[in-house]
């Protein structure tokens, strides 16, 4: 029995092993001096993983007794998680070299991070949800005080960390009445304890705290206090981390929990996640309009994004959950560019944050601007670009859903983020004429990962690369 | 009323007492040996309903390290608590708001609480029938049979709190001057040790 559980959670239980030998011969082997080799050798590790999940099919499979399931669904959401760690983390070893924050443990922990994201996407039972949700926060709160002689630093994880054990504290509860009334933790059990129809009003309250948990940790408004400030206070590949692979571990968490365990009553978390999903989108949007800094700018960014994501879940339905992933998928394909473009910005070798510096930047880097231009407008979601197929997908599956009044929020919400997106491209094609604010090298990982994302955004209108029809199959294993 | 009511009622008793003076004491120190307390007594309460294994835990675990730990942490921790509660009565107002609203709906809960059907029969299915399996080996079967899963993704979650703590606070400080046992070893007195004569009233 236990061979059957482990084959089936191969990649989880290989890549956990990768990071206790790698840390062995970290602390071994030159402490901070391996760091570089395992930095690559980490990404390639996940990169080959996310091949290999990619490459298997077959149906649902559980382990551990229904703890874990291996399906579709979670085998699109860990491939999307494994390939954004990895370009994040080939990303960030030049910027943390250059700036003394190379810590031979900074890979590892990523790679322990994406362990519990990747237990978080295939959970199946109460408690390995929360197993992978606290093995995931707790490697993001120590990776965000990593620059440990910065206040600013140390405060982001300082308040990430109690912030972040209060949503624990709230979705343990909920957990723990959900539990009182159904009497096990499984998914499998609860939804048959659930039924039809009616839900008594202990489990629905359990159900509210277990929402109210998740929404902390996707950062849907009113629980996204956190999220600038930790943005902004991390350092910037961090950041970068926080605004790929966590997101999509979290969106796949919400659906995995929601269809798996309350698949039956769709209308009672349906309206819930509709207001999450109006209020987060129209307060990321308006307030992004007054930041200056491109790293808080990027966190109400985000904040907005999720905000549609979770529209395709309130749909409740296989086209919400197959729009959910192709948004959450172009999203991160997305943040991984624009990532590599304002860690590229620097000035005499100093980071620089203020979207100021970008005035009239076109005429010292004509094309990294227009590769910017791009993914900005494709975030904003100006067609024909990418990003406006994502948008397309969650406000189709919302109308279908009989949810048109969240679709005209979701487009006004959409106009009104276009407005500060549009102001980063006015800045940097018509700015005002000044010295060159910006000088930083082309390091030519940034320069590729900008480049592509930026050309995916193009490309990509073709067919979307497929991705399209494999989120419809994955949705499908998870709604039946 | 049997000697096992009344023990009950004193150690259930004692117990709620203990944890009300936890919070309300003023000084620290107290509030843990209060906290040893309170364990003590809910460790007679599982002796009671029959889980010594549990009982013994509590016993060893939580009073004989983590509450030494945390009297060891609380006593030399710099941290002004009266500073600390005086900036804590400015939130008190909307705390208590919020913390009565919280209790309201809890008695709501409580008041219209329904269990599934089937929740009786699916909370002792997962447990071996106590009267043929001892409840030391029924635990054990439990927790690294069933629940494997979830004990090795704990020990990941100790590991990665451990690397954090490490990361994040050990400093490798450079002008340090350490021991060298080998060196200390191998040194040749001869060498490193020269005899002279000074003269009294003469420097070298």
């Amino acid at each position: 029995m236990l061979s059957a559980d482990i084959s089936t959670f191969l990649p989880e239980i290989l890549l956990a092993l990768y990071a206790l030998v790698a840390l062995l011969f970290g602390a071994y082997g030159g402490k901070d001096r391996t760091a570089p080799l395992l930095v690559w050798v980490t990404a390639a590790v996940m990169v080959v993983l996310a091949v290999w999940i990619g490459g298997t099919t077959g149906d649902a499979r559980l382990a551990f007794g229904g703890a874990v399931v291996n399906d579709g669904f979670a085998r699109f959401a860990k491939v999307v998680i494994l390939l954004s760690g990895a370009s994040v983390l080939v990303m960030s070893q030049d910027y943390m070299a250059r700036h003394g924050l190379l810590r031979f443990e900074y890979p590892l922990l990523v790679a322990l991070a994406s362990v519990g994201m990747m237990v978080m996407v295939s959970a199946g039972d109460l408690m390995s949800l929360y197993m992978g949700l606290e093995l995931q926060s707790l490697s993001l709160y120590v990776v965000a005080a990593l620059r440990r002689d910065s206040p600013k630093s140390t405060e982001a994880g300082l308040k990430y960390f109690v912030l972040g054990a209060l949503s624990s504290g709230m979705l343990l509860y909920g957990a723990s009445l959900i539990y009182g009334f159904s009497g096990t933790t499984r998914f499998s059990g609860i939804i048959e304890t659930v039924g039809t129809g009616e839900i008594s009003l202990g489990l629905l309250f359990g159900l509210i705290f277990l929402i109210v948990g998740l929404a902390f940790k996707v950062s849907a408004v009113p629980f996204h206090m956190w999220t600038p400030d930790v943005y902004e206070g991390a350092p910037t590949p961090v950041t970068a981390f926080f605004a790929t692979a966590p997101k999509m571990a979290a969106m796949g968490l919400f659906a995995r929990v929601l269809f798996d365990a309350f698949g039956h009553v769709t209308q009672d978390w349906g309206q819930v996640l509709a207001l999450l999903s109006v209020l987060t989108m129209f307060l990321g949007a308006v307030a992004a309009i007054g930041q200056r800094n491109i790293k808080r700018l990027m966190a109400y960014s985000s904040i907005t994004h999720m905000g549609f994501a979770l529209m395709g879940l309130a749909a409740g339905t296989a086209g919400g959950v197959q729009a959910m992933l192709i948004y959450m998928a172009i999203y991160v394909t997305m943040n991984v560019g624009t990532f590599a473009f304002i860690l590229s910005m620097e000035k005499d070798g100093a980071p620089v944050t203020d979207i100021g510096a970008l005035n009239m930047y076109s005429k010292a880097e004509p094309l990294k601007a227009l590769a910017m231009m791009v993914l900005l407008f494709s975030m904003a979601g100006v067609p024909p670009l990418v990003g406006f197929f994502g948008k397309f997908y969650v406000l189709m599956a919302a109308v279908d859903a009989g949810l048109s009044w969240l679709a005209i929020a979701g487009v006004i919400a959409s106009v009104i983020a276009a407005f500060y997106y549009l102001r980063i491209v006015y800045y940097m094609y018509f700015g005002r004429e000044e010295e060159a604010a910006l000088n930083g090298g082309a390091n030519p990982v940034l320069w590729a990962m900008l480049m592509g994302s930026a050309a995916i955004m193009v490309v990509g209108v073709v067919n979307l690369f497929g991705v399209e029809g494999l989120a419809l199959a994955a949705a499908q294993t998870l709604v039946n | 009323m049997s000697v096992a009511d009344l023990a009950f009622f004193f150690f259930a008793l004692v117990a709620v007492v203990a944890g009300l003076f936890v919070v309300v004491s003023r000084n620290p120190v107290h509030s843990v040996l209060w906290l040893i307390l309170a364990f003590l007594s809910s460790a007679g309460l599982f002796v009671l309903l029959g889980a010594e294994f549990v009982a013994m835990l509590l016993v060893i675990v939580y009073v004989g390290a983590v509450a030494v730990l945390f009297l060891f942490v609380v006593m030399m921790l710099d941290v002004d608590f009266a500073e600390l509660k005086g900036e804590m009565a400015k939130y008190m107002p909307l705390a208590g708001l919020i913390g009565v609203v919280i209790l309201m709906q809890l008695a709501m809960i409580f008041g219209s609480w329904q269990f599934a059907e089937q929740a009786q029969a699916m909370r002792g299915a997962v447990t071996p029938d106590p009267a043929q399996v001892h409840n030391t080996a029924a635990l054990g079967r439990l927790i690294y049979d069933d629940y494997i899963f979830m004990f090795q993704i704990a020990g990941l979650i100790l590991l990665v709190a451990m690397i954090g703590a490490i990361m994040l606070t050990l400093r490798h400080r450079t002008h340090v001057k350490r021991q060298d046992i080998l060196a200390q070893m191998y040194r040749d007195p001869a060498k490193a040790m020269k005899l002279k004569d000074v003269k009294p009233g003469q420097g070298l």
